[in-house]
This record gives structure tokens, C-alpha cells and sequence, in this order.
């Protein structure tokens, strides 16, 4: 493990300086948009970082171990294993194309030598195993090591294979498929606490499945209404409460958040708890109800909290207080001023999401300008930091961006104007243990570390 | 490697040059690794037969070895590995050798594929048997240890299930020890291996001395009970049964029964529900006295349940539990505490509920007695006959069997004609189909003359239904009306119609009339078959469809049979000679068929 020691976060006060390690992804300008990540998520260990991407490609990276001839060279992340997750598809009964985008992955708890991840596109949620083989087999009896055929009348005596080592193979192989539960896209999917469950969520409902059992799941939330005409909102999110197997939450496009508790019913259709923040009817606007959708939703590792991201900030909760957030964290008011152009150029959808530290204690975000945010929750401080190939010598220290609002720019300031809306991050992924980020700028994995002393 | 056949390999393991015996097992140990699953699957299922070849040694030298390593294969494989390593103690020299078997089963223990696992534990119980003491402790009892303490919690899952099986055969000491990794399992960190554990704790329970399930087992069960996981917490109930058998009234009353009424009104009504569907065996095994003073009440609550899952499950086990109750008194408690509740369940909002009420509500009637089920019952039976939702009313229709024993059917027929008729037109073909496949039971309960009156309609209106499923089951359901009612019922009542049909302008319906009579022909016997429906069968002959033309090749094949040589020789023949001419080419080979079956070539 790396010099910081297991759940070294933010500490209070110590402003945790945050420095480059690795980016992987081509450097091209021209961006494929199959290469474009869609998802990154961390194995329980932190071990290994799984990304997703439009392309349907799943690339595992696993963490290199501590090398003893470069002492600074904390565990690196390296190519474990890549394969294709999803393939388009076509659904000929609806004429629609389904993308092999792959949306969501979910690591599972791992149950032995292998590791077991779950990754969805619009429709169809996968179970891959990513094992390692190391040994071979050896020797036949009707042909020779070089491949030729014996003659069957001169087999005098009976070979049984033996296994020899060989170079290290990782294969993954796909060992379930759970598919057509969803008439939506799925935006969602969350393993339980049970390690035998998990849920999916698309626009209207969610489903619960059993991990062994592909040909049934369980409606559990159905929003759908009788009249299309009359839906209001959709699910933006869903996840399962990370310590209690009955609860789960799932946000929605109005900025809600309900809780629903499994042991009450077996549909959820009614929550237990229903978060909610007083709209202050003096900001109301045309863009109020746009921007307050929640892009994402996440527990913290202790499960007192949970945090949701909307448009232009974040929010932690407190599970017990369902009238207002405990936190609001502005992750970039200075747009505020822009909703009408970044409503037409669509950017005001773009879906964020946020991650919690390993200790809860701090929190990031991501924005747009490849800039992605961080806030300190002891400290109530907050950063602007930038991933950029600009900045990407080996164990350089990461400054601190800023934004001018007003009409005079600082230097080292840059305006909102020349803000680059093309350049967006919107997944990022913490470390569960140790201060290792891993964000992903379009087609790039940027891997940054805290500095260690 | 090759040449390493040494002296005293057994009796296949064949020496000399050009030994042809040889070759099909080299060509099975080489499949072993063929890239085809299915052959790879076939080798492995041949596996005795290879190490029958090899003998004992090579097989414990060699092929164990290799075999232990290959868990990287697909699931069925190593399914199949799992299998046979449990018959394998002969092949590897018999029980003193029982102890190599464990290996490959160890590994096969830990992989992720719960049915592999099971397979694997399923083996190992097996072989564990065929241990001597000894070896027991020597062998075994170290691989259950290893896995109980494995890292992985595939390898701590599968270890719960072995215990059982070496604890009866250890000594004092090692018992101890197994006592002691069942109880570290039982508060495991992960929730699969608790669950795994709570699964087999009442396994484990049976083979521990009484003391031991009282001081250790019945902590752990109540621990169990009261887990923060749901999963864990439903499959103590199970627990539950076992144990409870194990103890005195007073010890249970003592040590379970508070478990138990805190599982019942559980705040999970997954909980809820397993106390719903074990009820039975619960019943059974706390016995009356604790039934009367705790589980009746516990039933009528599960049967009021705000979560219709557990209503539903509570309503399944309402004919056992009553059956189950000592027959002193039986009537009465019944009466009393049982039926009120299920009168609310009739009109219950969820038709999941009712319709599992309906499932087994009439066989109340067998022991309730006759009175008591026309003035209680029957109401209810009536009104579920009536109940908006088919599956319900189906339900009643499937048992009718149980209150004709008791009441006679006539009783109901009033209620049951609407009912059934409404059933028998409903947009849904499964229910439709399920109808059907009541008809002669209701035709033989309730005559041929309720039959021909108001039934016979709608046998015959099924057969040019518009889904084929429906068709086909009719043209069934005719035969079994036909071997009920007779012969001659068939001839006046049934053929005539069927026969109509053959000049229906939709060629589907012909098709019937010539499905109809593959069925009827045998039951109608030669007579009927020659003189009615022959000449039909031969004039469809000349249809213009072809798949009228091809049908009528496979019914003179089907009645042919029936047939004597003269109608054969001389009707069949020819028109099965003229259909061999035909233009199309289905129509030829079914004709050609027909001949060469015939034999009249």
C-alpha cells in the first residue's frame, strides 16, 4: 500500500496537495467517440479501476506493486485486462438502435480468486468474471508436441496431460446476462449490501434481481403513469444504502430524493422518506426546474449521508433530515448567468456525477474546461483543479484554477467566457482507501495522488 | 511421460505395441482439453472409464493432479467433474485412498458457481463416508477447517455444509474444534456465509448431543434470527423446524418460541413470508399444545398481513394447518379462529391472495363434513366462482373433485355453468386452455346429460377457436369425452359435427376434422372409423390446399391401423398412390410415408 497509510484523507486543516500520476488515453485532438469513457469506477480494494466506454469497451487497470528501486513510484496503474462489453444492437419489434454505450459498472465483493463486475448499456446488464491463468496444459496422445498425428496403432501407452506454468493470461468472460427487464434506458445500477441482489433503474421504474437468477427480477418502483401524458418526472438515479439491505434511494428529475425501505412491502411504490429542499420562489426561472434535476446520487461509505449532484451544485444529507440538505457546495455559480446558451447547446443536461472521499470527509465533482471540483468537509474549503496534459509531469503538483466572475481578470484567472463547453467531466471516481483520483476528461483517464511528505 | 506405463498399472492399462484398445481412451484423455465444450463434457462424464484404463495409481498420481487444476473450465463441465469424483473411491484403490479424492473437490469448492459448489460439498459428504476414522481426522477433518477458514467466502460457504457430516465420526477433541468453526461461520463478516451457515444449522443441530444444541446451537440460532441482513434472518425460520423437533415442550417453549413469535411479526415481510411457507412444518414440529397457544394466532395475523406476498403464502398453507390439527377439538378451533379470517381473504383487494385461497379452500370441505361446508363454504365457494378474476375462478373449477366427495357437485352446478362458460370464452387463450383441460373431469362428475345439455356447445365451439394451442387441446379433450361417455355417445353426438366440418371454406377447420379423427379413430374403434370417418378422410383427398392434402396422408396413416385389409387394399391404396403422384412435394413424402408404414407397397 502506498506511503499514506489506509484512510488517509483530507485532513482537517492540512490542505491535501493533490499531484499528477499517470493519464492514460491517446493524445490526439481528433477524438473518436467510441473512446469517449462513460464510467470509472474503483474496485472495493482499490485495486483495480474499471472504465467504460462509448464503444462498449470495459478496461481494467490493476495497481502495480510497490517497486522497492523507486521508492516515490507509488503503485502505478496498469492495462489488466480490456474487452468488449456490449455490441450495438438493433431491437427490431421497436425499430430502435441500442447503443453498446456502456453506462454503469459495479464491482461486486469479491468471493474468490477472480473479480466479478457488472456493466449495463440501455438495456442489458452483464456479468463479467476477470480471472488469471497461469498454468497449461501439456502433452497428447494423438499427436505430437509439434501437432502431428500419431499413427493410432502405434500408441503403445496412455499420456495424461500435466500442467506446465505459462506467461500470466487474464480473460474475461461474461457469466451471466440479465436482459429484457427495461423499457427504458437504464441510468443505474447498484449492488446490495446482501452481496446476493442488486438493483437496476431506467427513466420510470426498478428492478430487483438476484445475481445467480437472469430469467426474472422484481419490480420493485413503478412511476410509470397511466397516461404518458401525464408524467411529470422521471428516476435520474438509484443506489442501495451501503451497510442496510432494505434501503435504497433513487433521485429524481424534480430534485427529489425518496427512501424506500424493502422490509415494509414488496413494491416500494410509496417511500419511507422523501428529501426535499424548499424552492426560495425568489430565484425561480425558466431553467429552475432543468437545473435542479439530480444527475447522480451517491451514500457515503458510512452511510449517514447521502450526497446528490444537480446542475450547478452539490448536496450532502443527512439521512435523518429529509426537510434540507446539511451541505449545499456550489460546484460552479458563475453559470448561472449562461443557463440560456448552455441550454442551447444542450450542455444544461449534461449528467454529472460525484463521488465521497474514502473517509466521507471530502468530496468531488466534476465541471466543465477538463476542471473538476473538490470540497474539504471539515474544512469547508474548496478547489478548482484542472486535468490537463499540460500539467502532466510526473509527480507535479496540481494548481489551483479560478474562475473570474467579475469584469477584471487576475492573472492565472481565466474568464467564463473562454470557458471550454466541449471539455466536460463528468465521471470521477475516489479511492476507497487511499487519496488516489481517477477522472475522466473525454477520451482520458487522469490519475492524480495527494503528495506524500 | 509417455512410456512411464509402468509394471502394475491395472488392467487396462495395456502394454506392447499396437494395442487398438488403447486408442478410444487416448482419444477421451485428449478431449479432456478439446476446444468443443460438449466433447470436453462427454470425457469427463467417461471419466471412470479413463481411470479404469490408467488404474489406480495413475489415477492418483496423474490424473488427480491434473484434474485438480482444471476449475478454469465452463460451469456444466465442472459440474460434471464434481459429479463423478464422488463415485470415485474404487477408482482410486478404495477407502484407505478415499483421502486423494479430496483435492480437486477442495478446489472445486471454492469456485464461484453456487451449483458447482453444491455439487462439490454434495461429493465430498459423500466420500467423507467412505473415510475410516482415521483417515477421517487425518484427512478430512483438516480440508473442513481449511475451508472454514479459507479467504475467499466461496471456500467458508461451502465448508458449512460438511461439518454435519464429520462431526458424528470424530473424537471429543476435534468435535470441540468443528463446534468452534461453526460458531466463528455463524457470525461471519460477509452475509453469504451466514446465510450458508443458518442454512445448515439445523442440519448441524441433528448430529450435536442435546446439550451442546441447547448451550451453543440455540445462541446461534437466536443470533441468526436477529441478523441485520433480511436474507440471513428468513432462513433461521428454517432453522427453526429442526431445531424445535430436537427439544422438550418445556426447553422450546423456553429457547425457540420467543425466536420464533419475534420472526412472525418480523419488520421484513420477506421474514414474514417464510413463516408463512414453512407453516406446516412448524405446526408439525412444535407440536399441538404450542400450535393452539401461539401459531393459530401468528396464522391469523400472517392471514391479515398488510403485504399481500404474505397473505398469499398464509393462504396456501390454510388446508394444512387445518388438517394438521388434532381431530379432537378440530372442527371447532377451525370454526371459530380460522374461517372468519378466510372469509375476508374472499374478498381480499389482491387476486394473487385469492386466488391461492382458492387453491386449497375446498379441501377444507373433506374436513369439515357436509353441513358445515353447505351452510359455511359453500358461500364462499360460490362467490370465488364468481370473482372477477379467471385464475380465481379456475381455481375453485380444478378442485371440484374435493367437495363432489363431500357435497356432490349438483349443489354447485347453478353457480358453476355461468362460471365456466364465462371462462371457456375469455379473451385470454391460457385460460382458455386451462378449461379445456378440465372438461372431462367436470363431464364425468357431472353427467352426460348436464354435459350434452349445456356443455357440449362449447366442446365444439373450441374447435374452430382462432389460436391453434386451443384447437389442438379440444381435438384432445374430445378423446378423453369419447373414452368417458362411449362409443355410441360418439357416434350420435360428436363425429356428425366433427365431420361437418370438413366442408368448411377455411382450410384450418378442415385440418381440423382430419385432427379430430387422429384422435377419435382409436376411441371411436373400426366400425365407425370405416364407415364414417374413412370416406371423409378420402374425399379431403382432393383438396385444393395442400396442407388439407398432406394432413390426409398422415390421418390414413394414423388410422391405417384400425383399418381391416379390405377398406386398406382397396380405398387407402389408391388415394395414397394418387397423393405419392402429387405436384407438392410435402404432399408426396407424407404419402410415401404412409405407404411404406402401411406396407403397401
Amino acid at each position: 500500500m502506498a506511503g499514506a497509510g489506509g484512510g488517509g484523507c483530507p485532513a482537517g486543516g492540512n490542505d491535501l496537495q493533490w499531484c499528477f500520476s499517470q493519464v492514460k488515453g491517446a493524445v490526439d485532438e481528433d477524438v473518436a467517440e467510441a473512446d469517449i469513457i462513460s464510467t470509472v469506477e474503483f474496485n472495493y480494494s482499490g485495486d483495480l479501476l474499471a472504465t467504460g466506454d462509448k464503444g462498449g469497451r470495459v478496461v481494467i487497470f490493476q495497481r502495480e506493486q510497490e517497486n522497492k528501486s523507486r521508492p516515490h513510484s507509488r503503485g502505478e496503474y496498469n492495462v489488466y485486462s480490456t474487452f468488449q462489453s456490449h455490441e450495438p444492437e438493433f431491437d427490431y419489434l421497436k425499430s430502435l438502435e441500442i447503443e453498446e454505450k456502456i453506462n454503469k459498472i459495479r464491482w461486486l465483493p469479491q468471493q474468490n480468486a477472480a473479480h466479478f463486475l457488472l456493466s449495463t448499456n440501455d438495456k442489458t446488464i452483464k456479468l463479467w468474471k476477470i480471472s488469471e491463468r497461469d498454468k497449461r496444459a501439456e502433452g497428447y496422445n494423438l499427436k505430437d508436441e509439434d501437432g502431428r498425428l500419431r499413427d493410432p496403432f502405434r500408441i503403445t501407452a496412455l499420456r495424461v496431460p500435466i500442467l506446465k506454468p505459462m506467461d500470466l493470461m487474464v480473460e474475461a468472460s461474461p457469466r451471466r446476462i440479465f436482459a429484457n427487464a427495461h423499457t427504458y434506458h437504464i441510468n443505474s445500477i447498484s449492488v446490495n449490501s446482501d452481496h446476493e441482489t442488486y438493483l437496476s433503474a431506467d427513466d420510470l421504474r426498478i428492478n430487483l434481481w438476484h445475481l445467480e437468477v437472469t430469467d426474472r427480477s422484481f419490480n420493485i418502483v413503478d412511476i410509470k403513469p397511466v397516461n404518458m401524458e401525464e408524467l411529470t418526472e422521471v428516476i435520474t438515479a438509484a443506489e442501495f444504502h451501503p451497510l442496510q439491505c432494505n434501503v435504497f434511494v433513487y433521485s429524481s428529475s424534480k430534485g427529489t430524493i425518496r427512501l424506500c425501505d424493502m422490509r415494509s412491502s414488496a413494491l416500494c411504490d410509496r417511500h419511507s422518506k422523501f428529501f426535499e429542499e424548499p424552492e426560495d420562489p425568489s430565484s425561480r426561472s425558466f431553467f429552475s426546474e432543468i437545473i435542479s434535476s439530480i444527475s447522480d446520487v451517491k451514500f457515503s461509505h458510512s452511510g449517514r449521508y447521502m450526497m446528490t449532484r444537480d446542475y450547478l451544485s452539490v448536496k450532502v444529507w443527512d439521512l435523518n433530515m429529509e426537510s434540507r440538505p446539511v451541505e449545499t457546495h456550489q460546484v460552479h455559480e458563475y453559470l448561472r448567468s449562461k443557463l440560456c446558451s448552455l441550454y442551447e447547446n444542450d450542455c444544461v443536461f449534461d449528467k454529472f456525477e460525484c463521488c465521497w472521499s474514502g473517509s466521507d470527509s471530502a468530496i468531488m465533482t466534476g465541471s466543465y474546461n477538463n476542471f473538476f471540483r473538490m470540497f474539504d468537509r471539515n474544512t469547508r474549503r474548496d478547489v478548482t483543479l484542472e486535468a490537463s496534459r499540460e500539467n502532466s509531469k510526473p509527480r507535479a503538483s496540481l494548481k489551483p484554477r479560478k474562475v473570474c466572475t467579475g469584469g477584471k481578470r487576475k492573472k492565472d484567472e481565466i474568464s467564463v467566457d473562454s470557458l471550454d463547453f466541449n471539455k466536460k467531466i463528468l465521471h470521477t471516481a475516489w479511492h476507497p482507501a487511499e487519496n488516489v483520483i481517477a477522472v475522466a476528461a473525454t477520451n482520458n483517464l487522469y490519475i492524480f495522488q495527494d503528495k506524500v511528505n | 511421460m509417455a512410456g512411464a506405463a509402468g509394471p502394475g498399472t491395472g488392467p487396462g492399462a495395456a502394454r506392447g505395441d499396437g494395442d487398438d484398445s488403447l486408442y478410444p481412451i487416448a482419444v477421451l484423455i485428449d478431449e479432456l482439453r478439446n476446444e468443443d465444450v460438449q466433447l470436453r463434457l462427454n470425457s469427463i462424464k467417461k471419466l471412470s472409464t479413463i481411470a479404469l484404463a490408467l488404474g489406480v495409481e495413475r489415477t492418483r498420481t496423474e490424473l488427480l493432479p491434473f484434474l485438480t487444476d482444471t476449475i478454469y473450465d465452463e460451469d456444466e463441465v465442472l459440474l460434471a467433474l464434481a459429479e463423478q469424483l464422488g463415485n470415485f473411491t474404487g477408482l482410486v484403490g478404495g477407502p484407505d485412498f478415499a483421502h486423494c479424492l479430496l483435492p480437486p473437490l477442495e478446489s472445486l469448492a471454492t469456485v464461484e458457481e453456487t451449483v458447482v459448489r453444491d455439487k462439490a460439498v454434495e461429493s465430498l459428504r459423500q466420500i467423507s463416508q467412505e473415510h475410516t476414522p482415521v483417515a477421517l481426522e487425518a484427512h478430512f477433518v483438516p480440508l473442513v477447517k481449511r475451508l472454514a477458514s479459507g479467504d475467499w467466502f466461496t471456500s467458508r460457504t461451502s465448508a458449512c455444509g460438511l461439518f454435519s457430516v464429520c462431526y458424528p465420526r470424530a473424537s471429543n477433541a476435534v468435535k470441540a474444534e468443528i463446534r468452534q468453526h461453526f460458531r466463528s461461520l455463524c457470525s461471519d463478516d460477509t452475509p453469504m456465509v451466514r446465510r450458508a451457515a443458518a442454512s445448515k444449522l439445523g442440519e448441524f443441530a441433528k448430529v450435536l448431543e442435546l446439550d451442546s444444541v441447547k448451550s451453543e446451537i440455540v445462541p446461534l440460532f437466536t443470533n441468526l434470527a436477529s441478523d441485520e441482513q433480511d436474507s440471513v434472518r428468513l432462513l433461521a425460520v428454517e432453522a427453526c423446524v429442526s431445531i424445535a423437533q430436537l427439544l422438550s415442550q418445556d426447553d422450546l417453549e423456553a429457547l425457540v418460541m420467543p425466536t420464533l413469535r419475534q420472526a412472525a411479526e418480523d419488520k421484513s415481510w420477506r421474514v414474514r413470508y417464510m413463516v408463512a411457507d414453512k407453516f406446516s412444518e412448524l405446526q408439525k414440529a412444535v407440536g399441538p399444545k404450542i400450535t393452539l397457544n401461539d401459531l393459530i394466532p401468528a396464522f391469523q395475523n400472517l392471514l391479515k398481513d398488510c403485504e399481500a406476498e404474505v397473505r398469499a403464502a398464509a393462504a396456501h398453507k390454510v388446508k394444512e394447518l387445518c388438517e394438521n390439527l388434532p381431530t379432537e377439538g378440530r372442527e371447532t378451533i377451525i370454526m371459530n379462529q380460522i374461517l372468519p379470517f378466510i372469509k375476508e381473504l374472499v374478498s381480499d383487494t389482491n387476486q394473487h391472495v385469492k386466488s391461492a385461497l382458492a387453491s386449497v379452500i375446498m379441501g377444507l370441505s373433506t374436513i369439515l363434513g357436509k353441513e358445515n361446508t353447505i351452510e359455511h363454504l359453500l358461500p364462499l365457494f360460490l362467490a370465488q366462482l364468481k370473482d372477477e378474476c379467471p385464475e380465481v375462478r379456475l381455481n375453485i373449477i380444478s378442485n371440484l373433485d374435493c367437495v363432489n366427495e363431500v357435497i356432490g357437485i349438483r349443489q354447485l352446478s347453478q353457480s358453476l355453468l355461468p362460471a365456466i362458460v364465462e371462462l371457456a370464452e375469455d379473451a385470454k387463450w391460457r385460460v382458455r386452455l386451462a378449461i379445456i383441460e378440465y372438461m372431462p373431469l367436470l363431464a364425468g362428475q357431472l353427467g352426460v346429460e348436464f354435459f350434452d345439455e349445456k356443455l357440449n356447445s362449447l366442446c365444439m365451439a373450441w374447435l374452430v377457436d382462432h389460436v391453434y394451442a386451443i384447437r389442438e387441446a379440444a381435438t384432445s379433450n374430445l378423446m378423453k369425452l369419447v373414452q368417458k361417455f362411449g362409443t355410441e355417445w360418439a357416434q350420435n353426438t360428436i363425429v356428425p359435427k366433427v365431420l361437418v366440418m370438413a366442408n368448411d371454406p377455411n382450410y384450418l377447420h378442415r385440418m381440423t376434422t382430419l385432427f379430430c379423427i387422429n384422435a377419435l379413430s382409436e376411441a371411436c374403434g373400426q366400425e365407425i372409423t370405416t364407415k364414417q370417418m374413412l370416406p371423409i378422410v378420402l374425399k379431403m383427398a382432393g383438396d385444393q390446399v395442400a396442407n388439407v392434402r398432406f394432413n390426409v396422408a398422415k390421418s390414413l396413416q394414423k388410422i391405417g391401423p384400425i383399418l381391416d385389409t379390405d377398406a386398406l387394399q382397396e380405398e387407402v391404396k389408391p388415394v395414397l398412390q394418387k397423393l405419392g403422384q402429387d405436384e407438392d412435394m410435402d404432399v408426396k413424402y407424407f404419402a410415401q410415408e404412409a405407404i411404406s408404414v402401411l406396407a403397401l407397397a
